[in-house]
């Protein structure tokens, strides 16, 4: 009763079953992993099912997922034109993840897999890695004039470069917190809310007709948590394309 | 016209003041909201037609704190590897808020993002 009470406890890792042993460090599969081959597997199962009848005219799961194809594709090329559909694999993937594992969270006696920062950091530094190798791969070393502004003067240019050099590596810093914030301070706010139910609840007549409050409070804040999953992975997919257009298009 | 009304009379300078004063403060007004006017139509349409405006202001959020996050670490590791603490931490936590700055005006679209400057002209 007191765990459950605790907000903090819905982020706990629990090792599952180990699976190897290296050292004296033993790697187990957690609830954690658990929760991100649900998200996966619902979505390889969504889209088999989906693509499985190919009608002209869609069904349900077909135009739902037809929906969430054009979505992406239009958010890629309204950011990184047309040249930004060699990522779509890429982006898909990162958005449909996201989008899954959030709404996935946000059934009861759940694991939130993106409310933990090594989680986002991981898919925020993979964006951030890909921006830099397909960057350099594709304008070598001219890659490096995102850096620098044209019509600075001189003695002010290095200071500018340096600011531009910052900006870019807090990238995947505010790319990651951003998510793993977003969702872990959802959670908190609907875990303490709920818990401030039973609590009233506990004190007889006046307290369950108080509790009324926050239980709308509770069912409000869901509603507003249902819009937060999606957007996050909406504003993840956009800023990864917009950072994919940096390395797309420097200049001619 | 300021000349025009001090010149009717010292009796009721206060009321005429304050009438032309006010006089001039509506046309004033009404210039301001015909001058913003097209502005604020173009501001509101693109409020409405954008569905991504919520998720620039999810944005905004963490673009400066981020700035400030990398400047500090970086800051704080030159001073650990040259050992000239305080003034890695001084120089370099200023600098990334300067770069958070600049973070939240890209987010904002009021600086042009850095691929932009690129396209040739």
């Amino acid at each position: 009763m007191q765990m459950a009470a605790d907000p903090i406890h819905q982020f706990q890792i629990v090792n599952l079953f180990p699976v190897v042993k290296i050292g004296n460090s033993e790697i187990a599969f957690t609830n954690s992993a658990a929760f991100m081959l649900i998200a996966v597997g619902g979505i390889v199962a969504f889209l088999l099912a989906a693509t499985s009848r190919r009608a002209v005219v869609p069904g349900r799961m077909q135009s739902v997922a037809e929906l969430s194809y054009e979505f992406v594709a239009n958010t890629i090329n309204s950011t990184a034109g047309k040249e930004g559909m060699k990522f779509f694999p890429f982006v898909f993937s990162l958005f449909m993840f996201i989008l899954v594992a959030n709404l996935v969270g946000l059934i009861p006696y759940t694991f939130t897999v993106t409310s933990h920062i090594i989680v986002t950091a991981a898919l925020a530094l993979s964006v951030f890695l890909t921006v830099l190798v397909y960057g350099f791969w594709k304008n070598g070393l001219h890659f490096f004039n995102l850096f620098v502004p044209k019509g600075i003067p001189i003695y002010i240019l290095p200071l500018i470069v340096f600011i531009e050099v910052l900006s870019f590596l807090s990238r995947p810093i505010s790319h990651s917190v951003r998510l793993f914030a977003n969702m872990l301070a959802g959670h908190i706010t609907l875990k303490v809310f709920a818990s401030f139910i039973t609590l009233l609840g506990g004190l007889g007549i006046a307290g369950m007709a108080g509790a009324v409050l926050p239980l709308a409070l509770v069912v409000a804040l869901t509603a507003l948590e249902l819009l937060v999953a999606f957007l996050q992975a909406y504003v993840f997919a956009i800023l990864t394309c917009i950072y994919l257009n940096d390395a797309i298009h420097p200049g001619h | 016209m300021a000349n025009g009304t001090r010149g009717q009379g010292d009796g009721k300078e206060p009321p005429d003041d304050e009438a032309a004063l006010s006089a001039r403060l509506q046309r004033l007004g009404n210039r301001l909201a015909t001058a913003n006017r097209p502005v604020a139509n173009v501001e509101s349409q693109r409020m409405v037609s954008d569905p991504s405006a919520l998720a620039r202001g999810f944005r905004m959020s963490t673009e400066l704190v981020a700035g400030v996050i990398v400047g500090a670490g970086i800051g704080w590791l030159l001073d650990r590897w040259l050992g000239i603490s305080p003034w890695g931490l001084i120089v370099f936590l200023l600098l990334g808020f300067v770069a958070g700055v600049l973070n939240v005006m890209r987010a904002a679209g009021v600086a042009p993002n850095p691929s932009d400057r690129l396209k040739p002209k």
